[in-house]
């Protein structure tokens, strides 16, 4: 027994040394680096080390880019967790439905996952480009005009309109973004409509429940911990989401559809502001950290009482 | 037991590996090298790379030339590459960098680059390039890197077609002119001006150059210096110029690429374009011939300037086979070799003796310019100012278009020269 306690350490001993230096060494580098001088590549590659404090956050938060930014994830986050959990709990009701022919789906809505975010981008970029509508429109506009709906054309994600602080220009990526990961979450609500007992369902029919009833009042309290899980991990993807945006859009007009992270890598790695572009990358780990943590505590006590 | 001895040899296995590496690594800087890093990766570039690369084999056959090049325009992802290598004292040979201070900033002034100007006068090259040009590639009075070529910024494109049907028949001289053909072309149903801001840099392009006509070259070039302060009424104008042409672009223009810009010209939806001439080379492989489908002139109110894209190769200190790099760069720096590039690059060389007979009919305008005018640095191609102050007024210039505020966008110019230690007073 104890030897094999010994082995087992030996075993994972290189991925523990690997992620504590490349994990949590490099994120207290990047705090580090976020609370220096280093503004430029002659100040890093020198080294001289001056702590300056929060100064790179406080000029970050006042940038009136970031704020565009903030805003924007804001936005893009719910808006791509609620249309993602909504389809994706649709897809697996009718999946689950066992009409006949259907499972052949359930491998089409999951193949967008299989996809790059990169090629997603590149993709939905084309098909909602807008042309130089209504003259010459490309895209969705072209399908439009030839369907005789030349009045439903509009700029997609060149259009500098905003509702509020909602950039509307958001919503083509949203819509994108939302293809590519309903399947996923049509494939966990899947397992989890699979795993409520039958006699629930059926004591629940008995007791003469409507469909929406039998959904709304049994279903969906069953499959909170689902619902809870695919939020979570929907919600960090959408908090870091980089290369989706950087291939489908950019920065946008004015940065309508502009996010931390593509901003994190201009001034990291175009402006060579090491420092400004370091403390983006803490306030985007700080907001993950806030949606992941509580969420790690919640199952870790889950699993102590499954074991109790 | 079977099991643990398995483990073990695993872990013996994996760490055998990676110590080769390392091994691997230590010892790549003794064989007879050359390693040259780009990215000149797209059409023309890397038959011209290629050409040189054929060229340097003739003369020192046993060298072996390793050709790094890392994909994306305008080397935006090649020069993350480079500086992680830089800092990690992993340099190569000898690396395409613009001139100015993407070289003189970023590696110059920190040190790690050797002066070559023993070397450019003992190849007698060191009097062939215009002052103007090896004055950017010098930090304190030392020359840092060979220019190879020389692409224009400062040029208009436009549809000769187009051109005729709306009565353009010589080349507007002001923005007040050109802004007249602008109209008559939304008019007769055509994009006045096409852009593709989608990667931000064409707007600054345009402003830059708009800038330029306002100020003239010699103010121009003296913001650089710290002669001339930010706070010029023509920089001013230049923004309210601007404004006034904004109206003529296309709707769409933050959806497409400059090569998408260059398409509407060819496709005959917009009149004209402005672009560096690397537009006349892609025009060129869409099968227009220059001056026949296509003219040009230089943006309005710049005739006496040209804004300076130059490529240049230099040497790094920690260079593994710092002798083959001096071959490679003594290569660039000669006639031949430009005469062999440019060419299929679709550029002009940066020496004045070049063989004009090799270039068409655009450049060759392009080369008479080049050795009579004014030479000025372009801002967003990393010549005139450190990358800071460029992507810091990129955002300024990308929301100037969408607000279309003149005075945040000076509000916003002004603090970006403050922050970068400009005149601002």
């Amino acid at each position: 027994m104890r030897r094999n306690r010994g082995v087992g350490l030996l075993v994972v001993l290189p991925s523990i040394v690997a992620i504590a230096i490349f994990v949590y060494g490099f994120i207290s580098w990047t705090v580090r680096v976020s609370l220096s001088n280093y503004n430029s590549f002659s100040s890093l590659l020198r080294g001289v080390y001056r702590f300056v404090g929060l100064r790179n956050y406080y000029r970050i938060f006042s940038d009136w880019r970031f704020q565009t930014d903030l805003w924007n994830t804001l936005f893009f986050t719910l808006f791509f967790i609620l249309g993602t959990i909504a389809v994706g709990i649709v897809l697996a009701l009718l999946i689950d439905s066992r009409i006949r022919g259907v499972k052949v789906f359930q491998n089409i809505f999951l193949f967008p996952m299989a996809l790059a975010f990169v090629v997603t981008g590149t993709t939905w970029g084309w098909i909602f480009n807008p042309g130089d509508f209504p003259k010459d429109p490309m895209g969705v506009n072209l399908l439009f005009k030839q369907l005789g709906l030349s009045h439903l054309q509009w700029g997609w994600y060149t259009t500098t309109g905003h509702i509020g602080p909602f950039n509307i220009a958001l919503i083509p990526i949203i819509i994108a973004a939302v293809w590519q990961l309903s399947g996923y979450a049509m494939a966990m609500y899947l397992a989890g409509l699979r795993g409520i007992p039958n006699s629930i369902i059926e004591a629940a029919k008995v007791d003469g429940a409507t469909p929406w009833q039998l959904f709304w009042k049994v279903k969906f309290p069953l499959l909170k911990p689902i619902t809870l899980s695919a939020m979570i991990i929907l919600g960090h993807i959408s908090l870091k989401i980089f290369d989706l945006v950087y291939a489908m859009t950019g920065s946008g007009p004015n940065n309508v559809t502009d996010v931390p992270a593509v901003y994190m890598f201009e001034l990291t790695f175009r402006a060579n502001r090491y420092a400004l572009g370091s403390s983006i990358s803490i306030i985007m780990l700080v907001m993950v950290a806030v949606v992941v943590i509580p969420y790690l505590f919640y199952s870790m006590r889950q699993q102590k009482e499954v074991r109790l | 037991m079977v099991k643990k001895w398995l483990v073990v040899l695993l872990v013996a296995v994996v760490s055998v590996g990676i110590l080769g590496l390392f091994v691997a690594g230590s010892f790549a800087g003794t064989k007879n090298e050359l390693e040259i890093f780009s990215w000149w990766t797209g059409g023309g570039e890397e038959e011209g790379l290629n050409a040189l690369i054929k060229l340097f084999h003739q003369l020192y056959p046993d060298v072996k030339v390793i050709n790094a090049t890392v994909a994306g325009g305008a080397g935006t992802n090649a020069k993350a590459v480079l500086k992680t290598r830089m800092l990690g004292g992993n340099p190569p040979d000898s690396f395409q960098v613009h001139a100015g201070m993407e070289l003189i900033d970023t590696y110059v002034i920190p040190g790690m680059m050797r002066p070559i100007t023993k070397y450019m006068k003992e190849w007698g090259a060191y009097n062939k390039f215009p002052k103007a040009i090896l004055d950017m590639c010098s930090y304190k009075r030392n020359v840092y890197s060979v220019p190879v070529n020389v692409h224009r910024g400062n040029v208009v494109f436009y549809n000769k077609k187009i051109a005729a049907e709306i009565g353009m028949t010589k080349p507007p001289k002001t923005w007040k002119e050109f802004i007249k053909y602008l109209k008559l072309a939304k008019k007769h149903g055509y994009i006045g001006l096409a852009l593709g801001d989608k990667n931000k840099w064409t707007a600054l392009h345009l402003f830059e150059d708009i800038m330029l006509g306002k100020l003239g070259p010699k103010k121009y070039n003296g913001l650089w210096k710290n002669k001339v302060s930010f706070n010029d009424p023509a920089i001013k104008a230049a923004l309210e110029t601007m404004k006034e042409v904004l109206p003529y672009i296309n709707t769409d223009h933050s959806a497409m690429t400059w090569q998408d810009a260059t398409r509407l010209v060819f496709s005959g939806k917009a009149l004209a374009n402005v672009m560096g001439d690397w537009a006349e080379g892609y025009l060129k492989t869409l099968g227009w011939k220059p001056g026949k489908q296509f003219g040009w002139f230089a943006v309005p109110e710049t005739s006496n300037a040209f804004m300076v894209v130059s490529d240049t190769f230099g040497l790094p200190k920690k260079a593994p086979h710092p002798k083959n790099a001096l071959r490679w760069l003594k290569l660039l720096a000669s006639v031949k070799a430009q005469d062999v590039f440019n060419p299929i690059k679709g550029s002009i060389p940066a020496r004045l003796d070049a063989d004009k007979s090799k270039y068409d009919v655009y450049l060759r305008w392009s080369m008479h310019d080049f050795a009579t005018v004014a030479l000025c640095p372009s801002i967003i191609h990393g010549s005139a100012a450190p990358e800071g102050f460029v992507t810091a007024l990129n955002d300024v210039i990308n929301r100037f278009v969408t607000k279309k505020n003149v005075a945040q966008a000076m509000k916003g110019i002004l603090q970006d020269a403050e922050d970068n230690g400009y005149l601002v007073k």
